[in-house]
């Protein structure tokens, strides 16, 4: 299921399944990733998406959770809705972006 | 004169000023230091205190020993910065202008940054010992405890010294089977990592440590809130780690001064370009220790390398220089595992820890990712090296046996305490 979606979108992905370049997303390309994930996207979800990618142009890094809870209205509680499970993981890979890092 | 400013006179700036001092002319420079706290912290001792290993006084001395005596040590909270007309605003009203400011203010424990964590049961059953504190109230706990299960929780990483949960919860079960009650002890160790440790290598050899000892890894784990009355932690995704004593990392945060001067991150780090080790944003600020948002550990190590680059970018900057030295995010840590024995890793930006030895002068190797004694005895000597070659900012490795083998007299005591241990 997942590699025929893959398939379908044609892009690129590293290791994670992550896509391999972040400039090759658009809406469109978000939309799929969200129905890999099973997740349908609401106005809320896209807050978190824009401020994910508006970050990742200047920090070049996907932000972690507090990052986004401190600089979006989104706090982690409702992270959590929005993205069950790892919300820094499956919301980095609908915005397109890398696995964030983590830590040292 | 040209003023130096340092804010922070742990580790990390301490070190510095003793190597800057060292370097630059006390007639042409003028030395400050701004600390909130007279007392200096040992803070890798705070790791053995529950365990009665060491106590308050192995831990504790007065900064201004480690000082210069023409360099000014102010004591006062710091309340902010403006690094547009370069001055310092302390707490109790003073203003301290700089040409240089070195930032070395590190970080501490936020605990109030989870729900129920600072309630009912803190100091009780829920215990940090990420403080002097918080390392001796849980010592007296640790007496009471009779058997149960004890947890460990990392709030939210980055911490600093990330390997000392891992010390924490190997010791705790040498200490109980020492007490003879560890079969009546569950050991868990609850993280938001995805493994043991940060890095795949060294993650895999201290979840199989773990195993061998009988320590449940619980991963993936973020925590949302501490129930005070049911006494569990639960997960943001809603999993829950019931305990009968807690001790938990709270999230690591830089110092509300930094907020207030508008120079950090999220967690109040400080953007730092992670090889000249000068502040993004501002020429004549640089950053180290603990303070800066670089993606290397959060260690004494750490800091003592960065602060051998810093001195010489530093000099090379004020003689009108461009920075020379880059740094690389060199890391090194012995873990005590345990039973008289420890591990050692080594890395850096891009290299994790890999086994092997690690070559000291005169005192290694130390063997890497290995449980030797000889880890052990380093962790130990540690201390006696921070007191007396790393704060000075004398160099490392250490010149000569002799002069070694001279001073190691002096902790006599330490290893007297060392054989109880073993
Ligand atoms: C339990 C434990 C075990 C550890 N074990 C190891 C180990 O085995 N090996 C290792 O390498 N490292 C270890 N570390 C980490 C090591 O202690 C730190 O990384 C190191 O002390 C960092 O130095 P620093 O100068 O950046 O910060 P610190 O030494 O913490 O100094 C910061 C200073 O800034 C002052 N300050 C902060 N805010 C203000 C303000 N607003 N106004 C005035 N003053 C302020 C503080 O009072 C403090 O004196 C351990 C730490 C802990 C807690």
């Amino acid at each position: 299921m997942d590699t025929q979606t893959e398939k379908k979108l044609n892009i690129e992905r590293d290791e994670d399944g992550h896509l391999a370049d972040y400039t090759e997303w658009n809406e469109e390309v978000a939309e799929q990733l969200a129905e890999e994930e099973g997740i349908e996207l609401t106005d809320r979800h896209w807050v978190v998406i824009n401020f994910m990618r508006d970050d990742y142009e200047e920090k070049k890094e996907a932000p972690s959770i507090r990052r986004i809870k401190t600089y979006s209205d989104v706090g982690t509680k409702e992270l959590y809705q929005l993205f069950p499970k790892g919300p820094a993981k499956k919301a980095s890979k609908i915005a397109g972006l890398p696995k964030p890092k983590g830590c040292i | 004169m040209k003023r130096i400013v340092i804010l922070g006179a742990g580790t990390a700036g301490t070190m510095m000023l003793n190597k800057l001092h060292k370097r630059l002319d006390t007639k042409e420079w003028e030395f400050t230091i701004i600390d909130q706290d007279e007392m200096h912290y040992y803070q890798p001792g705070f790791l053995f205190i529950p365990f009665d290993i060491y106590e308050r006084d192995d831990v504790i001395k007065p900064k201004k020993y480690f000082l210069p005596p023409d360099a000014r040590l102010k004591i006062s909270p710091i309340d902010h910065v403006d690094p547009e007309s370069k001055k310092v605003h302390l707490s109790d009203g003073e203003e301290v202008p700089y040409d240089f400011l070195i930032i070395a203010t590190g970080t501490d424990i936020r605990p109030d940054e989870i729900e129920g964590m600072k309630e009912d049961l803190w100091k009780r059953d829920v215990f940090d010992f990420y403080t002097l504190d918080g390392a001796v109230s849980l010592s007296e706990r640790l007496k009471n405890f009779k058997g149960g299960r004890l947890v460990l929780n990392i709030a939210e990483m980055p911490i600093k010294c990330p390997v000392a949960p891992l010390e924490f919860i190997f010791l705790a079960d040498d200490y109980f089977k020492k007490r003879g009650i560890r079969d009546k002890v569950d050991l868990e160790f609850v993280t938001p990592l995805s493994g043991a440790f940060t890095k795949p290598i060294a993650a895999k050899h201290l979840g199989r440590m773990m195993e061998d000892k009988n320590i449940h890894l619980t991963t993936d784990f973020n925590i949302g809130q501490v129930d005070n009355d049911e006494k569990k932690i639960v997960s943001w995704d809603e999993r829950e780690v019931p305990f009968d004593l807690l001790v938990t990392i709270p999230t690591n945060m830089g110092d509300d001064y930094v907020m207030r001067s508008e120079m950090g991150d999220e967690l109040n780090f400080i953007p730092t370009d992670p090889h000249t080790l000068r502040h993004k944003t501002y020429e004549d600020i640089f950053v180290l220790g603990d303070a800066t948002d670089l993606p290397t550990s959060k260690a004494g190590s750490v800091a003592h390398f960065e602060a051998e680059i810093l001195e010489d970018n530093f000099i090379d900057v004020v003689e009108g220089r461009e920075c020379s030295q880059s740094f690389d995010g060199h890391a090194n840590c012995f873990i005590e595992s345990g039973g008289g024995k420890g591990i050692m890793i080594d890395f850096n930006y891009d290299v994790e820890p890999l086994p092997g030895k690690y070559p000291w002068a005169n005192v290694g190797p130390f063997s890497l990712l290995k449980e030797t004694k000889m880890n052990h005895y380093g962790k130990l000597f540690f201390k006696w090296v921070y007191w007396n070659l790393l704060l000075p900012g004398r160099q490392l490795p250490l010149e000569s046996q002799m002069t070694m083998n001279g001073k190691i007299q002096v902790d006599k005591e330490e290893e007297q305490k060392e054989q109880v241990m073993t």
